[in-house]
């Protein structure tokens, strides 16, 4: 069977892993190393530029991990950055550019094109529902979404008459991501995760994935999140790696802390318009694996072009 | 319509008849663009109490002019909205048929309506690899009214579409109902030339009215299949100064307005 549905394993699994409240405190090198392995399926959360795990890519390109199949509802910039540095194989997604200024990706049309990488594409809801079925722990779920499309006959997906309704429906596979990698706003040590603003699909990816690394603008007291519990959307016992890095998201937004720095993105496309691959690699090379952290690179970036996203995401919501 | 009588561009036609079609009180499904200041504009003159829903999760955001999101899950799309629900959220409100209208683009559409935002050529081994579906493909799908504005050209407008990324009416007649899609389709294209529907029996594309000064020929040369031409096609209105002044003021950089 192409879906690996198969619900008693994966929930064998949860009822294995270690439920105890215990501190998860550890580096993002630490982190990455401990849960990724090459071949893995991770699934990054936020969407677009808002809130990504940049920190954790970087990571992930700085360790060399191989063969990736990255799960992203909308992929952009940094599916670049993980397809020139040879880490991602399989690409599940419903969207993947750079955003609108730049429309398409060069880089993914490459890959794409010559058939260097998979572009596995589900419609929008379909990613959704993948996630969700599998941080429900049933098998699938239907939708109308999809149905009559070509991206249904390329998955083949499957297709049921209700037994009540009698209505066709589209029936979406689980996908239980081996590794979830979100930046959120603040967690305690245990890993009782709050997110601000949009949620995205982070909670139903964090619930579905054997493992859940999430970075986070700060570590706060575990008083903190039980005097505001109402906003926390992921709890510790699906978390497995906290870890505190401020501006982790960064050239991408995290809501309620800065804005995306859509210069920094726009700089690095000026790159692949004049180099095209090389162009991409060069980025890399310079901000990636050639320094030694993702504080160094921030560091690159400089604490005034930060504060200056930080002032930026004030002005909007002001 | 000749060049020289126009004191306006392509793009801003365009979002000027796509927010003409929007009718008040009713929600709408924009993305990021044109149909986004289309959607903006209606709400300054005909059609105050719509309300914009975004794909990345947002309910009635304000869009501020010259403050334009460049997707729609950034903070700026958010931006006094009531509420951020997650992205399943919306296209279940969607699918539960609280959402009126979506307005979609299209590389290529057909003449049953079916967009294809994925591969030009080949699907393993793509000619283009386009960006995909996004929510496309479910608000194609579900959404109660689909509205596709995008620009007439011969290399969109073609007989049959390489991928059906989002359903129109698939293969005409009665499949889209047959796929077990029950409800919406496509409803209007609006393109910089002309106004266009579906037949309500063979679901074909049929030309409904040309702008003011287009000729029909203009039309059909600009296609790559022939449309149902009516004994009679309406003519419309070029933009007023009014809407003009207004569109430019929503995105004064032309960040959108390229």
């Amino acid at each position: 069977m192409r879906w690996n549905v198969d619900v008693r394993t994966f929930r064998e699994w949860a009822e294995r892993k270690d439920k105890s409240p215990t501190p998860k405190l550890m580096s993002l090198d630490e982190a990455v190393k401990r849960f990724l392995r090459n071949g893995a399926v991770v699934a990054i959360g936020g969407c677009l530029y808002s809130r990504t795990p940049m920190a954790a890519v970087h990571e992930i390109i700085r360790q060399g991990f191989r063969e990736l199949t990255i799960v992203r509802n909308l992929a952009g910039f940094e599916t670049d950055l993980l397809l020139v540095s040879g880490c991602l194989r399989r690409l599940i997604t419903s969207w993947c550019s750079p955003g609108y200024a730049w429309g398409m990706s060069r880089v993914l049309r490459h890959y794409v094109e010559n058939a260097l990488a998979e572009f596995e594409e589900w419609s929008h809801l379909g990613i959704g529902l993948r996630l969700k079925a599998a941080a429900m722990g049933v098998p699938f779920l239907p939708t109308f979404s999809m149905l009559g499309s070509s991206i249904m006959e390329r998955l083949g997906i499957a297709e049921m008459t209700c037994p009540y309704s009698g209505e066709k429906l589209a029936l979406v596979p689980a996908l239980y991501p081996d590794v979830a990698i979100i930046h959120a706003n603040r967690a305690d040590a245990y890993g009782n995760i709050q997110i601000d603003g949009y949620t995205h699909m982070d909670k139903d990816m964090a619930q579905a994935a054997r493992h859940v690394i999430a970075t986070v603008e700060e570590v706060v007291d575990g008083d903190e999140i039980r005097r505001s519990a109402e906003r926390t959307i992921i709890p510790f016992f699906c978390v497995d790696a906290v870890v505190e890095l401020p501006f982790g998201a960064y050239p991408s937004e995290c809501w309620g802390r800065y804005e995306a720095d859509f210069s920094h993105i726009a700089s690095y496309q000026q790159r692949v318009d004049e180099r095209g691959i090389e162009g991409a690699r060069s980025y890399v090379s310079e901000n990636i694996t050639g320094v030694s952290s993702f504080m160094e690179f921030l560091s690159k970036v400089g604490v005034e072009q930060l504060l200056g996203r930080v002032r930026a995401f004030r002005n909007v919501v002001a | 319509m000749l060049s020289h009588e126009r004191n306006f561009t392509r793009s801003e036609l365009l979002a000027v008849m796509t927010a003409r079609m929007l009718e008040d009180g009713k929600t709408i499904f924009v993305g990021v663009g044109l149909p986004m200041l289309a959607a903006a504009l209606a709400q300054r003159l005909h059609a105050p109490n719509i309300t914009i829903i975004f794909e990345g999760g947002v309910i009635a955001p304000e869009i501020k002019p010259g403050m334009l999101p460049l997707s729609t899950n950034e903070v700026r799309a958010a931006r006094k909205a009531v509420m951020l629900p997650s992205i399943d959220d919306v296209f279940f409100y969607q699918q539960r048929g609280y959402i009126d209208y979506g307005i979609l683009g299209a590389a290529q559409i057909d003449k049953y309506g079916n967009i294809n935002t994925s591969v030009i050529g080949d699907y393993e081994k793509p000619r283009v690899r386009l960006p995909g579906s996004g929510g496309a493909n479910d608000i194609a799908s579900t959404c109660s009214r689909v509205i596709v504005s995008t620009f007439h050209e011969k290399r969109r407008f073609v007989e049959r579409v390489d991928f059906i990324t989002s359903p129109g009416y698939l293969h005409g007649g009665n499949t889209r109902r047959e796929a077990g899609l029950i409800f919406g389709g496509p409803y209007k294209v609006v393109t910089d030339l002309a106004i266009m529907g579906f037949d309500e029996e063979s679901k074909a594309m049929r030309v409904e009215a040309v702008y003011r000064g287009v000729r029909i020929e203009e039309v059909l040369e600009n296609m790559g299949f022939r449309p149902i031409i009516p004994d009679e096609v309406g003519e419309i209105e070029p933009p007023t100064d009014e809407e003009l002044k207004i569109l430019r003021s929503i995105d004064p950089d032309r960040v959108m307005l390229r």
